[in-house]
């Protein structure tokens, strides 16, 4: 027992060092990559990295960005998604179980394989590149919350759905009605599942955004990252400060909601 | 039961739920099903980027595209690289995930911190945590003032023996925690009879997890294995910026970066697209091998 918890205790080291790193680093007046500097020291704090990496990419309008990006993926993937997923689970139509095999098949189809027909078809043939559709477009629905959806309706009990019936309600009303107050966690689950890959994503925002106005902020990091930083007084330092803003907001979502995304509900997700 | 009357045999019981799935089953097909046939389509044209409506003549090539890709010497090496990644990163993971999750699933201190402390990484945005490795793995970064004279030199990113390496391993770190979870659900699975069997035959902690555990996760190790794998094989984000587009000198390439380079910097959309279907061939590949492999002991 002793030798399990040693071993996970340095594993949680390794883990959680280099955020811990970033946060210092992203205060540091100046870089200091020596062992001492993996301390803060009160002299070397500042506040200017971060005025620094706003000023070169606009914080406001890039974080402003990815929510919207973040935001029409999650609301895709709840509209459309628990409709699909509620169907998949509780309504015999002709084609349930050729979509429901679609839906496992596309979880091991690399998404970046489509990236060169996409870009294609989204920026030449329907020319919209540098817009907030073409930039969702591609991850309107995640098909992982799909799953959770209907993991979570086949849980039900089918005597409500066959009572609400005979009262002659319709499937939308059931739906709405008795089936999605009953699944509040799964909403949640897959809202957290589903926030994580835009606001994340990077090559496909990279690919179709060129006005930087209108980049997420894992794009207008990047660009900053590999063209901008070597001008700055403190390059790093602003990198890391810009780095801490994109990662402070899904860090803080897991943590507050970890209970949410235990094994089990990812397992069910995943595994099929 | 409803009787279902004749409209009901074709249709089913609930046609409403044809309308249900419809924007999904459109999404699928708009964004999976018709950009793969398209990609292949343009794998076997001499397909180039026109103004849009401009009417241009884009005649069938054959493997025309696929000899160009096959030839180059890019993209040779960056599939040889991807090999690499997947020889470290695969293993590694499987080993490292399944070790961490069996020492989490037993009764533990502060199993929530370990828990959540694993998945920082993967819910992070790559972009932001490339930021502090390059800082902790420059040539005068953190990681070389704690090795002092053990320092490689060149350094890790910027050495060509070892920028690969050094992608697959920062890789593996940051997707290891949700190929925890994965194994953590499994061994919920495992049967605890099974333990106070192997106890009674008087077999060792090690021993039981070597002759209990692993052949009791088989399946997740098959599933993990597959992820890994898939994962390895779209690599770009890494490449990319980690070692500032595939340095030093195509050392750390990958496929995908190659495919970015070729099809949309360069602007042969054919090209990429047959680096894509390639690269498509070879997971399959891979993952059939790797089936026969992992799975070899499953009755």
């Amino acid at each position: 027992m002793k030798l399990k918890f040693v071993g996970l205790l340095i594993g949680a080291f390794v883990f959680l060092f280099p955020f811990y790193y970033m946060l210092i680093g992203s205060l540091q007046a100046e870089p200091d990559p020596s062992v001492g500097g993996a301390f803060p020291s009160p002299g070397n704090l500042t506040g200017h990295n971060y005025a620094e990496i706003n000023q070169a990419i606009h914080l406001g309008r890039s974080l402003l960005n990815s929510g919207i990006f973040t935001g029409g993926v999650i609301l895709g993937t709840l509209v459309f998604g628990v409709l699909a997923g509620y169907a998949l689970a509780r309504l015999q139509f002709r084609g349930r179980g050729l979509v429901f095999n679609l839906m496992l098949l596309i979880q091991v189809v690399p998404f970046q394989l489509l990236t060169i027909p996409l870009y294609v078809l989204i920026v030449r043939s329907y020319g919209l590149a540098d817009s907030y559709l073409g930039m969702i477009l591609p991850f309107l629905i995640n098909s992982t919350a799909v799953f959770v959806f209907r993991q979570y309706f086949l849980q039900l009990p089918a005597e409500l759905f066959d009572a609400a019936r005979i009262d002659g309600a319709s499937e939308l009303s059931i739906l709405w009605r008795v089936a999605v107050p009953l699944v509040r966690p799964a909403l949640l689950t897959g809202v957290l599942l589903t926030f994580i890959g835009p606001w994340n994503e990077f090559l496909w925002p990279f690919l179709i955004t060129k006005q930087q106005d209108l980049q997420p902020l894992a794009v207008s990091l990047s660009n900053y990252l590999t063209t901008v930083s070597a001008r700055a007084a403190n390059p790093f330092g602003a990198v890391l400060a810009g780095a801490c803003v994109l990662a402070a907001p899904a860090v803080t979502l897991f943590i507050v909601f970890q209970r949410r995304f235990i094994s089990t509900n990812l397992s069910s997700g995943v595994k099929g | 039961m409803r009787s279902r009357g004749p409209l009901g045999r074709i249709l089913g019981e609930h046609p409403v739920g044809t309308a249900f799935v419809t924007p999904y089953v459109v999404f699928l097909a708009a964004v999976f099903a018709y950009p793969l046939g398209f990609a292949v389509y343009m794998s076997f044209h001499d397909y180039f980027f026109a103004a849009p409506g401009a009417i241009v003549e884009r005649p069938f090539v054959g493997f025309d595209n696929y000899v160009t890709v096959l030839s180059d010497p890019a993209v040779r090496r960056a599939f040889g690289n991807v090999l690499v990644f997947l020889v470290i990163n695969v293993p590694l993971t499987v080993v490292l995930s399944l070790l961490l999750a069996n020492a989490l699933n037993a009764a533990i201190r502060w199993r929530t911190f370990f828990r959540v402390s694993y998945y920082v990484p993967y819910v992070t945005a790559s972009v932001a945590v490339v930021g502090v490795w390059l800082f902790l793995f420059n040539s005068n970064g953190l990681v070389n003032s704690v090795l002092g004279p053990l320092a490689p030199d060149p350094s890790w990113l910027v050495n060509s023996s070892l920028a690969m390496p050094t992608v697959a391993i920062y890789v593996t770190w940051k997707q290891l925690g949700f190929f925890i979870l994965l194994y953590l659900a499994a061994l919920q699975n495992v049967s605890k009879d099974l333990y106070e069997a192997a106890s009674m035959d008087g077999a060792g902690r090690w021993k039981s997890f070597l002759n209990v555990t692993v052949p009791g996760v088989r399946p997740a190790t098959t599933l993990v294995v597959l992820l890994a794998t898939v994962t390895g094989a779209n690599l770009f984000t890494e490449p990319y910026l980690l070692t500032g587009g595939g340095g030093p000198d195509g050392a750390s390439a990958s496929p995908v970066l190659i495919m970015y380079q070729r099809g949309i910097e360069q602007g042969n959309p054919d090209v990429g697209s047959a680096i894509g279907v390639l690269l498509v061939i070879g997971v399959l590949l891979l993952a059939l091998i790797e089936r026969r492999f992992v799975g070899k002991e499953e009755s």
